[in-house]
């Protein structure tokens, strides 16, 4: 086990760059595993929820960091808790709801009590039991309830958005999206009050990293998403721009909707429909809003663990929460803001066919991973081929025809875990 | 799971005076339903509907929530055409089998020409190659009504437990 928490590990091909990936990448457990200290656990901020999910004191949502299961939970002071759901005596996961209410947790098995910030309040039997004037067992008189809480996460909350992590010394939350990432953050999360619409889960058979690329490659929306292409909701044609943070983990694709129609971009895609019209478009009802300041599309990849959407008048979060190296949980949660009009909350859940589960561009993006999973196993030494606009990366880009987020991802990757 | 309005309840409650020839027109119309996604004759789906219709199909946790979100949406038989144009020209899928089995409606309330109903539905999917696995389970929450060409669906909202979606869903429920 310390071998494989210290050494490097024998994974890339001999001389190959960041425009090779090997397909172990996505299937070593190994090397999973290491990305969950690494990336996960350590080092690292991770999405947990919206303050809209709990607005109340008590209010609380268990929701996942990695693969361990955690509690965001409000104070009584309006604060957020979120703290591992382990409890500290036997390690059951006693919060067995995604949602609810308490005043305080209680673990089912023995009944050990925790407030809303972890502490732990009560623990039966503690002093033992008196029987014929002799106090039979208890806790040793040592025992102090102090340090037993249930372990707690550093938390950050900026503009309503809710991440936490388990390294306490993990740097500042706006220092590591860096200046570029939290600027676009910002231009969705502005501290207007938010509305969740809801909740669609899936279960995709891939490794998570696929989610990850799939939003850092702007090469195949227009290519694979006909209502992409054919409503010029995202193409190569239209004027985009690509950006990362200094250390090329998260990323933003930006980009301005154009008219659509035929064109050089569409040229021998068979996914292009010229001749496709709706029944029906109010799916596509976009009406701009003042705060997106030009773009109509705005994707952002939060490392390791989130992506925001914003394409047109849609909104998500979608939370990646791994299982194992060969299947993730995809959580997407549809907001709002709260001073929405009702046509415009309409609007967003009409535009919401788009995207999720069943979504006419998303849905086969879950489908396309699982495609790439399979290859990926059948082959344990091969290679995917990221050489899409060269083979560097860069930390700016001015058009959309280049593989250079998913190189710039990699190459940190491999910097984080020595590989 | 819940603490939502409708803990996953029935939305209604069953009229024991609705007459043979209903429920045996509502069983029909069910199990034609069912008959037609099975077989993937999908352009017979809208013609289930009236013009003016709603389809959704949603999460349980939403609709007992009362979250609006729905994982498909469609409010017209307009937009449920453009789904089976979506289907069957526009999603690239790894294609499968759906076969619905769908329990004995409870029939509601009766008013003139419009039934609600309800009834419990099992989808299972079978991709090529592939063991036959659960797909998505629920209850269909419906307003039928009786129109000139027979029963048609005013509304038919598709409520699933299933707290996770395998992959992904491309044909209607």
């Amino acid at each position: 086990m310390n071998d494989l928490r210290t050494s490097e590990l024998d994974v890339w091909p001999p001389g190959a760059g960041v425009e090779r990936i090997p397909f172990s990448a996505y299937t070593r457990e190994d090397l999973y595993q290491r990305e969950l200290e690494r990336l996960f656990y350590r080092g690292h901020w991770c999405y947990v929820g919206l303050e809209a999910e709990i607005p109340n004191p008590g209010d609380f949502k268990r929701t996942r960091v990695g693969e361990r299961s955690v509690i965001m939970v409000r104070d009584r002071d309006g604060g957020i808790n979120v703290v591992e759901n382990v409890c500290a005596h036997r390690g059951a996961a006693f919060c067995r709801e995604n949602f609810g209410n308490r005043s305080d947790f209680t673990c089912p098995y023995h009944q050990w009590t925790y407030d809303l910030d972890g502490r732990l309040l009560g623990v039966p039997l503690m002093r033992g039991v008196r029987s014929d004037g002799v106090v039979q067992g208890g806790m040793p008189a040592e025992f102090r309830r102090e340090d037993h809480g249930l372990t707690r996460l550093a938390v950050a909350r900026r503009n309503g958005v809710v991440c936490a992590s388990f390294d306490a010394d993990v740097e500042p939350f706006e220092q590591y999206l860096g200046p570029d990432v939290l600027r676009y953050f910002d231009r969705v999360f502005d501290g207007r009050a938010l509305t969740v619409l809801g909740y669609s889960r899936q279960r995709i058979d891939g490794n998570w990293k696929l989610m990850q690329e799939n939003i850092k490659d702007p090469y195949h929306p227009g290519l694979l998403h006909t209502w992409f292409v054919t409503f010029g909701l995202w193409r190569a044609d239209q004027k985009s721009q690509l950006l990362t943070d200094v250390h090329g983990r998260h990323a933003c694709m930006i980009s301005r909707r154009n008219e659509g129609g035929s064109g050089a971009v569409t040229k021998g895609v068979t996914s292009f429909k010229a001749n496709m019209t709706l029944h029906d478009d109010r799916v596509l009802d976009v009406v701009p809003e003042p705060w997106w300041n030009g773009p109509t599309v705005v994707m952002t990849t939060i490392f390791p663990s989130v992506i925001i959407q914003q394409q047109v008048n849609s909104l998500s979060t979608r939370h990646i929460q791994p299982r194992g190296p060969n299947a993730f949980d995809f959580v997407w949660t549809h907001f709002g803001f709260a001073d929405d009009a009702p046509d415009m909350q309409r609007r967003r859940l009409r535009q919401a066919n788009l995207f999720g589960p069943a979504g006419y561009v998303s849905a086969d993006d879950g489908e396309v991973i699982e495609f790439s999973q399979q290859g990926a196993r059948q082959r344990p030494g091969g290679v995917s081929v990221v050489e899409l606009g060269g083979t560097d990366t860069a930390t700016r880009t001015e058009h959309t025809v280049t593989e250079t987020l998913i190189r710039s991802m990699y190459a940190y990757w491999r910097r984080t875990l020595d590989v | 799971m819940s603490d939502g309005r409708h803990e996953g309840g029935r939305d209604v409650s069953p009229d024991a005076s609705v007459d043979f020839a209903t429920f045996v027109d509502l069983v029909t119309l069910y199990q034609a339903y069912a008959s037609a996604l099975d077989a993937r004759q999908y352009e017979r789906w809208p013609e289930f509907f009236i013009d003016d219709c709603v389809y959704r199909l949603q999460p349980r946790e939403n609709f007992d929530r009362g979250l609006p979100l729905a994982t498909m949406a469609f409010e017209s038989k307009g937009m449920l055409k453009d789904r089976v144009y979506g289907i069957t020209q526009t999603l690239a899928h790894d294609p499968y089998y759906q076969r619905h089995v769908v329990g004995t409606p409870i029939i509601g309330r009766v008013m003139g020409l419009v039934i609600e109903a309800e009834a419990n539905y099992a989808v299972f999917r079978t991709r090529q190659n592939e063991l036959s696995e659960v797909f998505n389970v629920g209850r269909y929450v419906d307003i039928v009504h009786r129109t000139s060409a027979g029963l048609r669906f005013a509304s038919r909202i598709c409520v699933f437990d299933s707290e996770m979606i395998p992959t992904s869903i491309i044909y209607p429920i």
